[in-house]
């Protein structure tokens, strides 16, 4: 039987003060802007959260367990459920017990660790797994790693670990090495089975299918889309029809939890699409709603797949470039890890977590200067009026870290 | 005697040095029993807190205008064609998007917003309808010449340059214009042919032309082809009513501060700065860079600082307000003015009232006074950092240059000024 696989990923940053000037610096340690990360998170949870998250939990009581899906929800969104509103976080607890939900586990400050510092990337995995297991009583056995960054050696590095699962985009450039079964038209390569990672038979590579994934999460209420309005109907029929083809199994449905009533407000229609959706899905086709840790009870691998360079999820490019493509940006990203040793050396609890928070992959989003159809994408989510005063905040809370590293380090 | 002159902006609300310069001008020549008719084109509030002797003048409230708007709009749209906009570089170089800039803008709209009531429309800013704007105060040049009395026009700069010209066709009284800074100084690779040719036509049919040094007068000599007996130079002065903040400011870092402070447009030189800080990292830890200002420059400025990957010791303050400026300036321990063409250049002068010691670029007015301060060319950024270095290097250096350079600022006041400025009045009226 061929199976749905629903994945969303929960992230809420803890954004910098866009007025950290340089005069703050040696004065100031506080970075965060409270009331504005406060704002917006009790604007997507009035949204997102709380509405879409009932909605789930109705239909999973409604289906009898039929329906399932997965979350991997940040440590940083994590912080933010137990800060701002904790009785967020019991609906994902009473999902959980259900048995229909999966937690996955990933760096738990949402950052780019592994690029930079594997020391650094363990420890975030480890206590985001821990964090998951504490939470919810789920002891991870799927890895995601931010933004979908993936790569042979991410892959590994999960292996051991201890997951058995991997979660990665479907890019184009990695599936033009499989055969030509899962082509269709207008030289596109669709992931339609369970893969695994190159030399990792143990491990179970689960590719999304950015093409239907992205029908949901970026053009379900876009007007000048042709295929506009989605229905229930049409979404439904279109993989039904997709994996009646001999051979394909599974389609991975990944995005941003957020699509549903944030991304997308509750007007354009996109819960109640969820909601016929899965009634569809469940009365009227023979597929089945799965969740990464059962995949591999379902489906056997169909061949590995090799990706000696960074992938991600993000952009037309599916690669690094969105967090460290310009200058800036990397001169972020050397800035805060070459600070490590000596964070790590001063062995403070608070600094350490400061430290952590400043490596989520956000703050260098927000640096980012593509421009053009990504851009709007960028922009979409950038608080700061330029990607230049982003960088010159973080700039600045950076340097004051490190004065107060050193002051620590005199004077402990 | 009573003057009659045009401006494009008196403090407190300012975008640029222009209105800075002109209130220490107008308040000299007021004390010195000078009365003056003091013309811009909007009130941003505050203004009229001068000496008695001014009367400000708002043109966007003067009624008397109105009768000579009858036929504005006709009249008016065919001037435009006759303007070649694609040219077009603005007086205060705007770039789109960047916050400290539209911070800068909002302040200024919401203070115009203000108004209630407008003849003419103006914002008085150095926006996109800058052109639009200065071909508009002609209308009041004319207004003022027929319905005001005075015995000489003097005028600020080539916005108000067309303006003056009508006050002196209108009132046959002698003008003249005051050069602050020429197009060739403020884009100097692009200049606009635009505000060249309206700087041409000030120029000659000018009486007299003030120059801010000798370096702007071999300017308008070499550019523009004035004959130089033309040009009376007569230098700024700088305000010493400046609040010493220096002994309350606590640096929170011991490295030493190196200031840029002004827009970040090609003019200023803000890469020279960029390229003597890289070269000086190279050899020095113990020392920070900071560039306070806005402009055009600033997103390639940034992203080459990224470049060389000193963030841990370049930084950027954005557009600063005047106690920020105060503020800074008193953590600072060496200022430099690496401007590639600078007419007179106030900043450096403040920096010595801070007690810092300055460098500066030798294509400017202040190298003239500063006869003491280290000089080098602007584009020679190894000999920026030695000299750099150097004072870094060495307290009783840093220390000579500030007390050897406020003598040569003794040379300078704003008493001097306004004689000399009387003077020139003098002989215009007698004639």
């Amino acid at each position: 039987m061929a199976s749905l696989c629903f994945y969303f990923q929960i992230h809420q940053p803890f954004r910098l003060k866009t007025k950290y000037s340089f005069f703050e610096i040696g004065n100031n340690h506080i970075y965060e802007d409270d009331s504005l990360n406060k704002s917006i998170f009790n604007k997507v949870s009035k949204n997102c959260y709380i509405p879409a998250t009932k909605l789930i939990l109705d239909l999973v009581e409604k289906f009898k367990g039929k329906f399932r899906v997965s979350f991997s929800i940040s440590g940083a969104a994590l912080e933010q459920f137990q800060q701002f509103d904790p009785s967020v976080l019991d609906l994902f607890k009473n999902l959980y017990q259900s048995g229909c939900a999966e937690f996955l586990a990933e760096t738990y400050y949402h950052s780019l660790a592994f690029l930079f510092s594997p020391e650094e990337f363990r420890h975030q995995a480890e206590k985001h797994k821990k964090t998951i297991t504490e939470l919810f009583g789920e002891n991870p056995v799927t890895f995601r790693n931010t933004e979908l960054v993936y790569s042979n050696a991410i892959a590994l590095e999960a292996k051991n670990m201890g997951f058995k699962n991997i979660l990665a985009e479907g890019a184009d450039k990695i599936l033009r090495q499989l055969s030509a079964d899962g082509n269709t038209s207008d030289n596109h390569s669709f992931p339609y089975k369970l893969y695994c990672p190159k030399g990792l038979p143990d491990m179970n590579l689960l590719l999304r299918n950015y093409r239907f994934s992205d029908d949901i999460a970026f053009r379900f209420s876009e007007k000048k889309w042709k295929e506009y309005p989605l229905t229930a109907e049409k979404y439904t029929k279109w993989l039904s029809d997709a994996l009646s083809i001999t051979q394909r199994e599974i389609i991975n449905l990944f995005m941003d939890y957020e699509t549903f009533g944030e991304h997308h407000s509750s007007e354009t229609g996109i819960l109640k699409f969820l909601e016929d959706f899965v009634s569809a899905v469940i009365n009227e086709t023979d597929l089945e709603f799965i969740m990464p840790k059962e995949v591999s009870q379902k489906h056997k691998q169909s061949g590995e797949i090799d990706v000696p360079d960074n992938i991600s999820w993000a952009d037309k490019e599916r690669d690094l470039s969105a967090w460290a493509g310009n200058s800036m940006q990397k001169s972020a990203l050397n800035m805060i890890y070459k600070i490590e040793k000596n964070i790590k050396k001063l062995d403070d609890k608070d600094i350490t977590h400061l430290w952590r928070r400043l490596q989520t992959s956000d703050h260098f989003y927000y640096m980012s200067t593509k421009g053009f159809q990504d851009g709007d994408v960028h922009k979409y989510f950038n608080y700061f009026t330029t990607p230049y005063d982003a960088y010159i905040v973080y700039c600045n809370v950076v340097n004051d870290l490190s004065e107060l590293i050193k002051k620590r380090s005199l004077s402990p | 005697m009573k003057v009659l002159m045009l401006g494009w902006e008196l403090p407190p609300v300012i975008s640029g040095g222009l209105g800075t310069a002109c209130k220490g001008i107008a308040d000299s020549l007021a004390k010195n029993n000078i009365d003056l008719i003091f013309v811009i084109p909007t009130g941003r509030g505050g203004e009229s807190a001068l000496d008695s002797r001014i009367r400000v003048i708002c043109a966007d409230k003067y009624t008397p205008i109105e009768k000579y708007l009858k036929n504005f709009n006709e009249k008016y749209s065919e001037e435009f064609k006759s303007i070649n906009f694609s040219d077009f570089s603005p007086y205060h170089t705007s770039y789109e998007g960047l916050s400290h800039e539209t911070v800068e803008q909002n302040i200024i709209e919401k203070i115009s917003s203000q108004k209630e009531y407008s003849i003419l429309n103006f914002e008085g800013n150095y926006g996109r309808n800058l052109f639009e704007e200065v071909m508009k105060y002609r209308y009041i040049g004319k207004a003022l010449g027929e319905n005001e009395s005075f015995e000489v026009i003097h005028a600020h700069d080539w916005m108000t340059y067309p303006a003056a010209i009508c006050a002196k066709e209108a009132s046959g009284k002698p003008l003249v214009v005051h050069v602050h800074s020429t197009e060739y100084d403020r884009s100097w690779s692009n200049p606009s042919k635009g505000i060249i040719d309206i700087e041409r036509e000030g120029f000659d049919k000018a009486d007299k032309i003030i120059a801010v040094s000798y370096y702007t007068k071999n300017i308008i000599v070499s550019e523009y082809g004035i004959n130089p007996d033309k040009i009376d130079v007569v230098y700024n002065a700088v305000n010493k009513n400046t609040q010493f903040l220096r002994y309350q400011i606590r640096k929170s870092f011991d490295d030493k501060i190196v200031l840029f402070l002004g827009r970040i447009t090609q003019q200023k030189g803000p890469e020279y700065f960029l390229e003597a800080a890289v070269k000086i990292l190279n050899r020095m830890d113990n020392v920070r860079f900071v560039m306070s200002g806005s402009g055009d420059m600033f997103p390639k400025i940034v992203s080459k600082m990224a470049e060389y990957d000193i963030a841990d010791k370049f930084h950027f303050t954005g557009f600063l307000s005047d106690t920020m400026v105060e503020k800074i300036f008193a953590m600072s321990d060496i200022y430099v003015m690496p401007s590639v063409s600078e007419p007179f250049g106030i900043s450096p002068f403040e920096a010595l009232l801070y007690d810092i010691p300055i460098v500066i670029s030798k294509q400017s007015g202040a190298s003239e006074i500063l006869g003491n301060a280290p000089k080098v060319d602007f584009d020679n950024t190894d000999e920026l950092a030695a000299v750099i270095i150097n004072l870094l290097e060495d307290d009783m250096l840093r220390e000579a240059v500030v007390s050897q350079c406020k003598e040569d600022m003794q040379n300078i006041s704003w008493a001097n000024s306004a004689a000399r400025i009387i003077e020139i009045y003098n002989r215009l009226a007698i004639i």
